[in-house]
């Protein structure tokens, strides 16, 4: 078994980046569209002409699941462990593991905080249906933390692969 | 456990908001010529029932109890609301005391909007099963049946139970450890105790009276209060001249009207922030003290259109709105 592990010490590491990208960012979505559901939900009790405003501030936390599974998906492509396995060093593991950071952390808080955001301005949309435009742009700024950190993984990823 | 999260109330509460009255439809209703004016716009505003002939009470009456019915039915901890109710089972104490007393039934008089059961209270306190009671009307009720029976004393009586609900209320606000809770109650307790005192003055009680009258509060000197209760009116007010409540001497030296119109309106103004709050019990309870707000002042409205009074008299005492 410990055999097992230190031969293939990096290809676990980079599995192990991956598995972080996509549960922490799908946890930190999960919570975030969750939180947006309720109170959309407590707003289509009240009035269902309203259910195409809701849907999208709802949706809007969901992207950082999204980013974790795309970082997941270019270290799985990248080891191989799509396709033909590739020899992977443990540095090399690591230095995938540690791509996979940023898009992991980065998109559980911003998905949290972005579904705080989304429910307040549901109820701004559910007051003054006429400033939807002006409420959406204000989870919407949440995103841009999450899309930094989506970048700077993906950027990491494909250095990576250069060197 | 307690519940934290009021998410989906909140969002619920900010529809509903979007339908309470504001200070302009207060002021078309004082415009209208008569009751059943006001009565059609309010009905246009969805109140009441559809049939034709709905009463004055009949209309407030249903739109309190779907205020009720809404807050229980979007938050699941209903304890988290017993400080508003739990006034009225104080009341429904006094009725069933004096009731059980008198030998009247007591059809009508209690409140149905309570904590604890108004039929379950009425039968415990005939057949003097105190131990069906919860714990804060047990020794009240106990006490004031039997001061009641011993002495005839209505007013002692109404004294006992007064006392015990003003020690619930807050009791219940310093448990809550939700700020605006904690200010409401506080405040209420305060006003009562304000309200007592220059009542008391006025009619020349004792200190004792006042003594067993009054209940602690954070900001106010119940000793200091007894005191100026006991020399007089003005001393009352020159006394609340040293407190947080300074600003309500003008009031108070109008009327006792103009000082309850004085603390609705205060309670309002430490309500409106709950507007942007998105996730606390806050903007339900200011929703709900806000719907009693417009019934009190609908009600008001009304009777001054059936009573034909000046609307002017009226103006003075409508309380500003929460939207």
């Amino acid at each position: 078994m410990s055999d097992f592990l230190a031969n293939n010490a990096g290809l676990f590491f980079a599995l192990l980046g991956a598995a972080f990208a996509t549960f922490l960012a799908g946890i930190g979505s999960a919570i975030g569209v969750g939180k947006a559901g309720v109170a959309a939900a407590g707003v289509l009790s009240e009035d269902p002409s309203k259910f195409g405003k809701v849907l999208i501030f709802q949706l809007l936390p969901a992207t950082q699941g999204i980013y974790g599974l795309l970082v997941a998906f270019l270290i799985l492509s990248n080891t191989g462990l799509i396709g033909q396995v590739k020899e992977v060093s443990t540095l090399t593991g690591l230095l995938y593991f540690a791509a996979a950071l940023p898009i992991a952390f980065s998109g559980l808080f911003s998905a949290i905080h972005q579904g705080n955001c989304a429910v307040a301005a549901i109820g701004t949309v559910n007051k003054k249906p006429d400033q939807m435009g002006k409420a959406l742009i204000l989870p919407a700024m949440v995103e841009t933390y999450a899309i930094l950190a989506l970048l700077i993984s993906i950027l990491a990823i494909f250095g990576i692969n250069a060197m | 456990m307690r519940q934290t999260d009021f998410t989906y109330a909140v969002a619920r509460v900010r529809y509903k908001e979007t339908k309470l009255l504001t200070d302009n439809d207060l002021d078309t209703m004082l415009r209208c010529h008569d009751a059943d004016a006001v009565l059609r716009f309010l009905k246009d505003r969805g109140w009441g029932d559809s049939s034709e002939d709905e009463t004055v009470d009949e209309l407030l009456d249903k739109e309190l109890e779907r205020t009720w019915e809404f807050a229980f039915e979007s938050v699941d901890d209903h304890e988290a609301l017993n400080f508003l109710l739990i006034p009225n089972d104080f009341h429904n104490a006094k009725v069933a005391v004096k009731c059980i007393t008198r030998d009247i039934e007591p059809e009508g008089i209690m409140l149905r909007q309570a904590v604890f059961a108004p039929d379950t209270l009425y039968e415990s306190v005939r057949l003097h099963d105190y131990d069906r009671l919860p714990d804060y009307l047990r020794g009240c009720v106990r006490e004031a049946l039997h001061t009641l029976l011993q002495t005839s004393d209505g007013q002692l009586c109404d004294v006992i139970i007064d006392r015990a609900c003003l020690m619930t209320v807050y009791q219940l606000g310093r448990e809550s450890g939700v700020d605006i809770i904690e200010r409401y109650c506080e405040l209420y307790v305060a006003s009562s105790d304000i309200k007592i005192a220059v009542r008391s003055a006025k009619t020349g009680k004792s200190a004792d009276f006042l003594r067993r009258a009054l209940a602690p509060c954070d900001t106010l000197n119940i000793d200091k209060l007894i005191t100026a209760a006991t020399a007089g009116v003005d001393e009352v007010i020159d006394y609340l001249r040293e407190t947080v409540y300074r600003t309500a001497t003008d009031a108070l030296s109008v009327s006792l009207s103009a000082f309850e119109k004085w603390c609705d309106d205060t309670i309002t103004d430490a309500l409106r922030p709950q507007k942007w709050e998105p996730f606390s019990i806050g903007p339900i309870v200011a929703y709900i003290l806000a719907r009693e707000n417009e019934l009190k002042a609908a009600r008001m409205i009304l009777l001054s259109k059936l009573n034909a009074l000046d609307d002017d008299i009226i103006k003075e005492r409508l309380r500003s709105m929460y939207v």
